[in-house]
């Protein structure tokens, strides 16, 4: 490429001493031409959000820097200048949007005056030029009523709204580079398409050079020119977005696009006739409580699981799809009982588990497991690996030996070494993790998992692992899964069977197959027609 | 425990602290062996000045031997600091487990009655308990008890509140574990950091207002504190300035040696402020 925007050459980013490695990006080469997107791929760990940050100077100095190597910005060599330059050019020449918009966004500030500074700082217009350029701004990203909108506080707008308000003011002064960190990691995926249409607009109207950071091919196939994917710290292969995701030549990237779940659904399995679970018309509201002495206001009432009816036969995998907030989670929950349901009737084995009361409960707790999202929290970082496995068991009144026993023979199932039996949860990786609460949730011999999200946590190599130990169980137990996910891959590779959820409403339910060929409701279609990178199926 | 001390260490003043805390508690347990007898006891050399007539310290207005009051007095002031602080300890984490657990109706009433404990000025609320049930080793710490308590309630609740709704404890719901043993065996382990630092620290509030309370003259008549010599050479302290100081030193390095310490187990025991220093 001729007319480079962005030159970075054999930049080297150090980490403090003691850390996992010396650099955390060693001999990083990337060019970017103006108009063009740049996705840099790879795991966690793998330094890409570091590189954005060196772009921006915004590395935590003294301990991480860049330790060798230019950034070369039209000319100038971002390692070099000056803060004050550095100041000058962050927002009106490169600007960045971040993951998480909430915690971008200052939360005592309206969005217009955050937009506002901006100018201040960049350029000398007078108030009311400043307010008029910032509701055009708001426009251009087609927030509606941005007049309302310039007033808002972030907490008053939804996720995507916020993002596109961070993208307003990321784009104010029209930079040369915007650099985007994961910036619909946290939307749902119909906001995230929406989202990704509109920073290619903005990119096209203004020739902006995108560095677009992300770890989901999806994303990749759908809005990238050219791609950079990287592993512990090292650009393993650039190339053409066509080029890369279609004929990788890495083994690294090889593994990597191997492991991005298939959109094609799974051959249908024979159905049983035997149904394990049944819930029949499940309520469940949030909110609508008043303080202690009544004063006030009731709070407003969420039905955050609206009249639900699902069924679950045995050796089926059901998934519940749907974007966040749409109840699923709490259905989840209050199908193994960890929240109480309003109304309705939830039969396991022929009998309502909703009038059981806690004693009554304890034994049918054994059918029913759960294997929850975060493989962080989810594990008590005070209690020995072997206790954790092996207490459920003695809950339920086996004797040490054989809790013990289990356990041991547990471990070995999920592929996790005897030793971990001793060790404590801090010192296992997040997919090593989630082997331990797979075992915990199989201690009990359950005939039904519910899963609440089990991958959504992971990277996807480790993903397709976890997965894969998932569907390895289930034949071999012939275990019942209820697989809550928002990522309709995941959906496509798991289960058999589909109830697509929004507000708290089962819209459509069917055959995982029959769902992606043919859905049903509007929503559904929505939901499908969103999912990144569909022209791209390998 | 290795790597705590570490941390621990890395804070010099904290170290200092323990220095000076570990010295306190070695005078205070071998009183009985350097100063034989009854402390209350006088001489026939009242106002002797520091060094004279072989009082280390001086001697008060009847003749009693300062140092040799500091020296026992350091042992009730340690003892009442700690069985005061761990009696509030245990109560406040009772209150403040059952509230944050249950919630509810459970969180609602013994929240309000921890509210009505707070609302009195607690040195007051000390006086008033020991002018009622009659001035008594026991009552100062019963009085000491009854005012710092809601205060770890309120952090055992809060740190109840965070825990309760994390997976790992949901987890152990799915079990079908018992209530109790959720609380004892999984929440409670993971907020002992935030306790020990807040016990560390009431400590010493508990030896500022035994001591405040021996001053009015509400400590126990039978027992030497350091709150008691202030309290008797006060009205001496222009012409016997040793008789008030040095218990007053007493107080000041062995409250601050324990603050420095709590400080210090607060850096050791919070990891999110390790790299602060």
């Amino acid at each position: 490429m001729t007319n480079s925007l962005l030159k970075i050459s054999n930049v080297d980013i150090s980490l403090p001493e003691g850390s996992e490695r010396l650099l955390a990006v060693e001999n990083l080469c990337i060019d970017l031409a103006p108009g063009e997107t740049l996705c840099i791929v790879g795991e966690s760990g793998s330094g890409k959000s570091l590189t954005a940050r060196a772009l921006m100077g915004l590395l935590p100095a003294p301990h991480v820097k860049v330790s060798q190597g230019q950034i070369d910005f039209c000319g100038e060599d971002l390692t070099k200048v000056t803060e004050r330059r550095l100041r000058e050019i962050r927002g009106s020449e490169i600007s960045m949007i971040f993951q998480e918009p909430m915690t971008a966004l200052n939360p005592v500030m309206t969005i217009g005056s955050q937009i506002d500074e901006i100018f201040r700082y960049h350029v000398s217009m007078s108030a009311a030029e400043r307010r008029e350029r910032a509701i055009q701004l708001l426009d251009d990203v087609q927030l509606p009523d941005p007049a309302q909108i310039v007033n808002s506080y972030p907490h008053e707008l939804s996720g995507g709204q916020r993002q596109r308000a961070m993208i307003a003011m990321a784009l104010a002064l029209e930079p040369k580079i915007l650099i985007a960190d994961e910036p619909t990691t946290a939307l749902d995926v119909t906001t995230q398409a929406q989202i990704l249409k509109l920073i290619s607009d903005m990119q096209a109207e203004h020739q902006t050079g995108v560095l677009f950071i992300t770890h989901d091919f999806g994303v990749v196939a759908d809005i990238a020119d050219r791609v950079a994917v990287m592993q512990y710290g090292h650009v393993v292969e650039t190339g053409t977005v066509d080029k890369v995701l279609n004929n990788p030549e890495h083994p690294y990237t090889q593994a990597l696009i191997s492991a991005v779940p298939s959109l094609l659904p799974r051959s249908a399995r024979a159905r049983s006739e035997e149904t394990v679970l049944e819930v029949k018309n499940v309520n469940k509201t949030f909110g609508g409580g008043s303080s202690f002495f009544k004063f006030g206001k009731p709070s407003r009432v969420v039905d955050a699981v609206k009249d639900v009816t699902i069924e679950l036969r045995r050796g089926e995998t059901l998934g519940v799809v749907g974007e966040s907030g749409s109840g699923k989670s709490t259905l989840a929950r209050c199908i193994i009982r960890l929240m109480d349901s309003d109304s309705g009737q939830i039969i396991l084995n022929e009998v309502n588990i909703c009038d059981l009361n806690r004693a009554e409960m304890r034994p049918w707790r054994a059918k029913i497991q759960m294997v929850f999202q975060d493989p962080f929290a989810s594990l008590n970082p005070r209690v020995k690996i072997g206790q954790i496995i092996r207490q459920g068991p003695i809950i339920q009144g086996a004797t040490q030996e054989e809790a013990e026993a289990r356990t041991l023979e547990l471990l070995e199932i999920v592929g996790l070494d005897e030793r971990a039996f001793n060790r404590y949860p801090h010192e296992f990786s997040g997919g090593q993790r989630q082997r331990i609460g797979i075992a915990r949730a199989l201690a009990l011999n359950p005939e039904i998992l519910v899963a609440d999200e089990p991958v959504s946590a992971l990277d996807v190599s480790i993903q397709a692992q976890i997965l894969s130990l998932l569907d390895e169980i289930r034949t071999k137990m012939n275990l019942s899964m209820v697989f809550i996910t928002h990522d309709l891959r995941v959906a496509a590779q798991v289960c058999d069977r589909l109830a697509v959820m929004r507000y708290g409403e089962i819209v459509e339910t069917g055959a995982t197959a029959d769902i992606f060929d043919s859905p049903q409701h509007s929503y559904t279609r929505d939901l499908l027609a969103a999912v990144p990178g569909q022209h791209w199926e390998r | 425990m290795n790597d705590f001390w570490k941390r621990f260490s890395r804070n010099r003043s904290a170290v200092l602290g323990l220095l000076i805390l570990c010295l306190v508690i070695f005078v205070a347990s071998i009183a009985s062996l350097i100063y034989p007898g009854d402390p209350f006891l006088y001489s026939q050399y009242p106002l002797s000045k520091p060094g004279e007539n072989g009082f280390l310290l001086g001697s008060d207005s009847i003749g009693r031997d300062v140092a040799s009051g500091i020296a026992h007095g350091a042992k009730t002031s340690l003892l009442i600091g700690l069985i005061a602080t761990f009696a509030a300890v245990l109560i406040g984490v009772i209150f403040g487990a059952l509230a944050g657990y249950y919630g509810g109706l459970v969180d609602d009433v013994l929240m309000r009655v921890t509210e009505v404990f707070q609302t009195i000025p607690s040195f007051i609320f000390a006086i008033l308990l020991v002018a009622i049930i009659k001035p008594s080793i026991e009552s100062v710490v019963i009085a000491i008890t009854v005012v710092s308590w809601p205060a770890v309630a309120r952090l055992v609740r809060g740190e109840f509140l965070a825990l309760k709704n994390r997976e790992f404890v949901q987890a152990c719901h799915t079990l079908g574990m018992g209530d109790y043993r959720i609380m004892l065996k999984e929440m409670l382990p993971n907020c002992l950091s935030p306790i020990i630092v807040i016990g560390s620290l009431m400590v010493a509030t508990a030896i500022l207002i035994e001591s405040g309370l021996a001053f009015l003259g509400l400590g126990d008549p039978n027992v030497m504190s350091w709150g008691f010599q202030i309290s008797d050479g006060r009205s001496m302290l222009r012409v016997a300035w040793w008789i008030c100081t040095f218990p007053g030193i007493a107080i000041l390095i062995t409250v601050l040696a324990i603050n420095l310490v709590g400080e210090g187990l607060n850096d050791a025991l919070n990891p999110r402020l390790r790299e602060r220093n």
